[in-house]
């Protein structure tokens, strides 16, 4: 196979940028954690913002994909490879950043139940050590859910190859020779997945709202965070996951595979989640106003129309304004408004939870104690090295890996007409199985 | 088993910051300098919060000096993932700065924004550097510190009068706030002793908790002002 002098500065710009935020990293540990902007009260700021955004990022794969396969969805036997790597990449750099945001993060073993000499364990009531746990376990759970459906497509390539390339994808197709047997256990395996994924990918980021809600803080303490933070999750996965898809149609000439339909599809998918979400923010917003607690009226107000009213503004328009237009109307579901929905989408959830973090640290009871936080350089790097990173690893996965399963596309030719979803009037799914 | 406490009387504290400057100097908390400070760094484990009231020229200006409040149920305890915030049988909420691996999710929980993170390791213009307590370790960069009540000195006198098989009396300890207090507006000692000096100041129907209404049950009771 050619490989093209543009694939290798991709990823020697997006290795750069990923390098240098390392090098950040090194000089924050180095010269000490007071680089960073964070300050007394603010404690947290551009990291646990970033955290709670990528492990969000991260419910656009396995949920997407399991939630698609268990209704046997047939658009879906393109996108699900896409969707399931952004799940695990978005993880890998979502569970990098409590770390990341340690004080000592060379101590960060310290979250592991392991025996030690000196009898101590982790404190199981600790929201951070319930995120450990939670991470792990959808992070084990979404590997295999990515490498099961692989292992036939890794089968495909390792006949197809030569030299040490045979012997990689030899290890990776596991003995894989498409026996009826094999087939049939992988597809029960498939199923089994599919099934346990979507609870502990619901469970993950009710999870990690309850790093907010299980403190005393203005506006965290509230029961709508759990599927308010999920809602937001799957809402940005699926931004995530058309951006990924564009881009790979784009650049890979993935024409014949990713077609219009799939993009209004999930276009009504994102559409929903919109509307969902904003029916979230409209009544975590409306029940603050109404329970009229001072110290929570005061981070209300903060936000509503004082120093974060900017920011506020933006979030509501890219998340809630920009995509109802943009993927309500029929006219503009194609894939460019997708993407400019998408991009709007990704933009908007980072500022929610920005917003959700900062102004209720900066005022919290005592007037006295009030801050401001300004985020430094070493931050702003790292926080926007993660989606460099998220490129770079997607564009060399995307070159050892086929990105859209061969098997099931095969599978998907002879389905029993019963099983094909109706299809609508400009698409007529007969064109995606031609 | 005693309990300690505090009581803090406002209509005595006159503002002047000694109770600062002892607890800088007995629990070896280092200065950050004048741009560190400005930028939120500072590490006051007791600060004497300013509020004024009423427009000029009628000003009236209140001090009240904020601490950790030694909560019973304190917010900062169940979220440390590794225990290094924790309940000491004494009611005291110890801070075990080896254990810290410093997510100031303590600090976020913290309704009063007591807790310090240290944002660089500890260093001090001289001659500071040369009067620190032996007996107060100190803190590396990336860990949090907060008021002990002077777990230090409360040891060290427990200690001794178990040493000597006599109880602790009523005053033998004090925290370094309270004794540099020249108006004597800071009380510690034992809740458990009915007849000591902060418990009967602490059922005073003056006394009240600082933001009582969240449930943390403070064992600092705060004397109102009369005049």
């Amino acid at each position: 196979m050619h490989t093209s002098w543009r694939f290798y500065l991709l990823v020697a710009v997006f290795g750069g940028i990923v390098l240098t935020a390392f090098v950040a990293w090194m000089s924050q540990a180095y010269l000490g954690y007071g680089v960073t902007g964070i300050r007394w009260p603010v404690y947290w700021g551009f990291y646990i913002t970033s955290f709670v955004f990528w492990i969000g990022i991260s419910h656009a794969g396995t949920l997407i994909s399991a939630i698609l396969r268990l209704v046997n969805a047939g658009w879906r036997r393109p996108v699900t490879r896409c969707a399931e790597v952004i799940t695990v990449f978005a993880l890998m750099i979502g569970a990098m950043f409590p770390i990341i945001h340690l004080g000592r993060p060379w101590l960060a073993f310290w979250l592991i139940p392991y025996p030690s000499e000196r009898m101590i364990w982790p404190n199981l009531r600790s929201p951070l050590v319930w995120d450990f746990f939670a991470i792990n376990t959808y992070l084990t759970g979404s590997v295999l859910f990515l490498f099961l459906p692989m292992i036939p497509d890794f089968a495909v390539v390792r006949d197809k190859s030569t030299g040490l390339r045979h012997r990689t994808y030899r290890m990776l197709a596991l003995g894989w020779r498409g026996t009826p047997k094999q087939w049939h256990r992988l597809e029960t395996a498939m199923q089994i997945m599919a099934i346990a994924i979507i609870p502990v990918a619901v469970s993950v980021h009710t999870i990690v709202s309850f790093d907010f809600s299980m403190a005393p803080v203005p506006m965290w303490q509230t029961t709508i965070f759990g599927p308010y933070f999920v809602a937001g999750a799957i809402f940005s996965g699926i931004a995530a996951l058309l951006i990924a898809m564009a881009v790979l149609r784009r650049f890979l000439h993935l024409e014949a595979y990713l077609h219009p339909v799939h993009f209004e599809n999930l276009g009504k998918l994102l559409l929903m989640m919109a509307l969902l979400w904003g029916y979230f923010v409209f009544n975590e917003r409306l029940v603050t106003y109404y329970g009229n607690e001072p110290a929570e009226m005061a981070v209300f107000w903060r936000t509503q129309r004082e120093s974060f009213a900017p920011l506020y503004w933006t979030m509501v328009v890219c998340n809630f304004v920009l995509p109802l237009v943009l993927m309500g109307i029929r006219r503009f579901r194609t894939i460019t408004g997708c993407v400019i929905a998408s991009f709007g989408v990704v933009i908007g959830m980072w500022l929610e939870r920005f917003l959700i973090i900062v102004p209720s640290l900066g005022h919290k009871y005592l007037p006295y104690s009030f801050g401001i936080y300004r985020p430094q350089p070493v931050e702003i790097i790292i926080a926007g090295a993660t989606f460099a990173a998220m490129v770079l690893m997607y564009v060399l996965f995307a070159k050892v890996v086929p990105i859209i399963s061969i098997w099931e596309l095969k599978a998907g030719e002879h389905i029993p007409a019963a099983l094909i979803p109706p299809a609508t009037e400009e698409h007529p799914l007969g064109e995606l199985h031609p | 088993m005693p309990r300690w406490g505090m009581a803090v009387d406002l209509d005595r504290c006159t503002g002047c910051g000694a109770c600062v400057t002892a607890c800088h100097a007995e629990n070896n908390i280092s200065t950050v300098g004048a741009e560190q400070a400005a930028r939120g760094r500072a590490k006051h484990w007791i600060r004497v919060e300013r509020y004024w009231e009423g427009d000029f020229p009628d000003v009236r200006l209140k001090f009240r000096p904020v601490m950790c409040q030694q909560c019973e149920n304190a917010p900062c305890e169940p979220v440390c993932p590794t225990y290094a915030s924790h309940h000491t049988d004494d009611g005291l909420n110890a801070q075990v700065y080896n254990r810290c691996i410093g997510t100031r999710y303590c600090a976020n929980a913290c309704p009063y924004n007591v807790r310090f993170f240290d944002f660089f390791n500890p260093s001090w213009d001289k001659p500071l550097h040369l009067q620190l307590n032996p007996d107060v370790s100190l803190r590396e960069v990336g860990v949090m510190e907060k008021c002990t009540f002077c777990v230090q000195r409360i040891k060290a006198t427990t200690i001794q009068a178990k040493a000597e098989d006599r109880p602790v009396k009523d005053g033998e300890i004090q925290p370094a706030c309270a004794q540099a207090c020249p108006a004597q507006a800071l009380v510690f000692g034992d809740l458990e002793d009915p007849e000591s000096s902060v418990s009967r100041l602490s059922r005073s129907s003056r006394g009240s908790k600082l933001l009582e209404d969240l449930g943390t049950r403070p064992s600092v009771t705060y004397m109102a002002r009369q005049s």
